[in-house]
């Protein structure tokens, strides 16, 4: 196997194999790398990059789980701990509604005591802003936790959930599906195939999703692969995700203590472009700024990126864990940023359709 | 013209100046990458990645200059205005030895009253007790200013610095070297030529120098085009630059304001800096205007050297950019990088490997 091998096989349009992600992932030729990821990318859209205008909420920081790579859990009682009752989630729907935005992206902690009433009622606050609004919600572990709250399966349980107002899911939780690595960083949370199983469910319901990995902190590049292959087995079988996008892990004030301070440049842009090569059945790879920083997020646009979320707005999860980027970009500064690369700006809507061209 | 650029840069060819802003404005980022690293790893072929150890001392932050894209500065009666004591300094210098490092970086604002004999005491001092350290100090502007307020012309001004212990001259100040738009930026500041005649001389003394470019800030493509080819062409004419080194315009707490470039420009703007100037043996990163992650990626656009570790930094922490590197932070993201990290002296010998 060779990196030219792998070109070949990119520039014919096949799919490259898990041994083949491997290999470049221990490749230290960031250039080619990036421009099989680049060819793959303009194959698919081309010169334009999406953002959209979306704001985050996340309704509480209680959670009954302690994953060790997290500095945005408290319990109940701890100095800090926050649940946003459905006026205060009103408001911030409103707010974001004037000041632009077509999503509300609503993920938080799994709470002791919430009622699943709550939960449709927060969907419906929100629909009742506007029905314009988009709301994607929920992680695959929080659906989970849902459904045991409410007694339902989780076909019910989605049911439910899409009849008060859910537009789609975000791709959280997905950590990394290796269950050695998962064992350690989230021992408490849904496995693996827990976390594809509902992914499933929730394509069959009819709605789309997202799908995030974890990267950066107990995991080898083989788990990463691995993680990649069962998104895009099921991908093969359900095509229900939207976008991929690798987060990099942030470790001041988790509890996962290691020795390197977070991730390279290097790795970051590698992972991306990585992606962008294997993930052959995605359309869309996105850099998350938040957890990047502007810059690698920027440069990644080079890289195979062709997502760069949103102009969030109050993040708190990324923030807690000592993300130095800005808590919001404006939509003037998204723009520039993508121009700045020599691209062609593109506002979408959560399900990637195209509402405006700068 | 891509592909004429491309046969041009790999043929060991120079490209004109229409060329490099054209790469500046319509090349694509990774291709004006991929043309800066095939130089890179032409003239570094070893794969290593260099850094020193130094330590920036900023003698006073009282200067006339007041350039607006400048935090540090203060007027001579201001609260915060000051002048280390000698004694200051050389502890400072005695803080570097003990950590390993080499080189003294000892830069500050335009004093409207230190005259030469100030600064030869001060170097003769600094020889004297740490003959080991290289005295890597000044910048063009504070020599015409030394040789303003003494009466002297440049050239003696720099003879008589070189006597007294200043080694090697840093090149900052360069800004960009275009006069329209240090009039925008650094009215006051001595113009491109009188940069230029600095260097000159103390390439004509035998003192190796740098040269740097800040831009970012109110320039145009054609500004910094324009700066890359003086610097080269200086270079030609008998230069002795060792190194260049492109950094951003910082914009927190100063008075020109506005916004920093972005990644992609920084990037590319290193990389076109490695086609252009050919002759300059080694670019340097500048993790401290970038941060760590975009320090390590440049090495991929053409920069083979990280600079310094910078045990004290304060005139971009002044503008709110505070990064802090370790040694084996940057180690670590050397390797990270696939590539052998060095620590070199001012001179780029390597002084051991890790």
């Amino acid at each position: 196997m060779t990196l030219s091998s792998i070109a070949e096989k990119v520039h014919a349009g096949a799919r490259i194999t898990d041994d083949e992600a491997l290999f470049l992932f221990e490749s230290n030729d960031l250039l080619a790398i990036g421009e099989l990821a680049a060819l793959v990318n303009r194959r698919k859209n081309g010169d334009r990059v999406f953002f959209n205008v979306n704001r985050h909420i996340n309704h509480t920081n209680i959670c009954v789980n302690r994953c060790a790579f997290c500095a945005f859990s408290r319990t109940a009682d701890q100095p800090g701990a926050y649940t946003y009752d459905l006026r205060e989630i009103e408001a911030r729907a409103r707010e974001a509604l004037a000041q632009g935005a077509t999503e509300i992206h609503i993920v938080g902690g799994l709470h002791p005591d919430l009622p699943f009433a709550f939960y449709r009622e927060m969907l419906r606050t929100v629909k009742g802003v506007s029905p314009e609004l988009h709301v994607k919600a929920f992680t695959a572990v929080e659906i989970d936790y849902l459904a045991r709250i409410a007694g339902l399966s989780i076909p019910d349980t989605l049911r439910e959930l899409k009849g008060a107002g859910l537009g789609s899911l975000p791709g959280g939780g997905a950590e990394i599906f290796n269950e050695r690595v998962r064992s350690q960083l989230c021992p408490e949370k849904i496995s693996g195939e827990r976390w594809l199983a509902i992914m499933e469910e929730v394509h069959r319901a009819g709605l789309k999703s997202n799908a995030t990995m974890l990267y950066g902190h107990l995991e080898v590049f083989g788990d990463r692969v691995d993680h990649m292959r069962r998104l895009r087995e099921l991908q093969d079988r359900t095509g229900g995700f939207q976008v991929f996008i690798p987060l990099a892990f942030q470790p001041e004030h988790t509890p996962l203590k290691l020795e390197k301070k977070g991730t390279s440049g290097v790795d970051d842009l590698k992972t991306l472009a990585i992606s962008r090569i294997y993930l052959d059945n995605f359309a869309n790879i996105k850099a998350y700024w938040v957890m990047l920083g502007e810059k690698i997020a920027q440069v990644s646009l080079a890289f195979g990126v062709n997502d760069l979320d949103g102009t969030v707005v109050e993040e708190k999860i990324g923030h807690d864990a000592g993300a130095s980027s800005p808590q919001a970009m404006s939509r003037e500064e998204i723009v520039a940023m993508i121009r700045k690369a020599g691209r062609m700006p593109v506002e979408r809507d959560t399900l990637y359709n195209e509402l405006r061209t700068f | 013209m891509l592909a004429g650029i491309a046969e041009k840069v790999r043929s060991g060819g120079r490209i004109d100046r229409a060329e490099a802003h054209w790469l500046l404005t319509e090349g694509d980022l990774l291709a004006v990458g991929r043309l800066a690293d095939g130089i890179r790893r032409r003239l570094h072929p070893d794969n290593l990645v260099t850094f020193v150890v130094d330590r920036n001392v900023n003698y006073t932050n009282v200067c006339e200059s007041r350039c607006r894209f400048c935090a540090f500065y203060r007027d001579q009666d201001a609260a915060d205005a000051y002048l280390l004591e000698a004694e200051e300094i050389y502890r400072k210098i005695e803080e570097l030895v003990a950590v390993g490092g080499t080189q003294l970086l000892m830069q500050g604002g335009l004093h409207p009253a230190l005259g030469i004999e100030w600064f030869e005491r001060l170097f003769r001092e600094i020889k004297r007790r740490f003959p080991q350290v290289q005295n890597h100090s000044l910048s063009p502007a504070e020599i015409t200013q030394i040789a303003r307020v003494s009466g002297l012309a440049v050239p003696e001004t720099v003879r008589r610095l070189h006597k007294a212990g200043l080694d090697s001259i840093p090149g900052g100040g360069a800004e960009i070297l275009v006069d329209r738009v240090r009039q925008e930026i650094s009215p006051k500041k001595i113009g491109w030529e009188g940069w230029a005649v600095v260097m000159r001389e103390a390439a004509r003394l035998g003192m190796p120098t740098t040269a740097t470019m800040m831009f970012g800030s109110t320039e145009t493509p054609a500004d910094i085009v324009e700066h890359l080819f003086r610097v080269r062409e200086l270079q030609a004419d008998g230069g002795s630059f060792t190194a260049f080194i492109p950094w951003t315009y910082q914009p927190g707490n100063t008075e020109l304001g506005g916004k920093t470039a972005t990644g992609a420009e920084y990037l590319k703007v290193l990389a076109l800096s490695r086609i252009v100037i050919d002759n300059i043996p080694n670019l340097q990163a500048s993790w401290v205007t970038q941060g760590a992650k975009m320090a390590q990626v440049a090495l991929f656009f053409g920069a083979n050297d990280l600079g310094g570790t910078m045990l004290e930094e304060n005139v971009v922490a002044a503008a709110g950019c505070t990064f802090r590197m370790t040694k084996e932070e940057m180690v670590e993201l050397i390797r990270g990088a696939g590539f052998r990290a060095a620590q070199r002296s001012t001179l780029y010998r390597i002084v051991g490997e890790f």
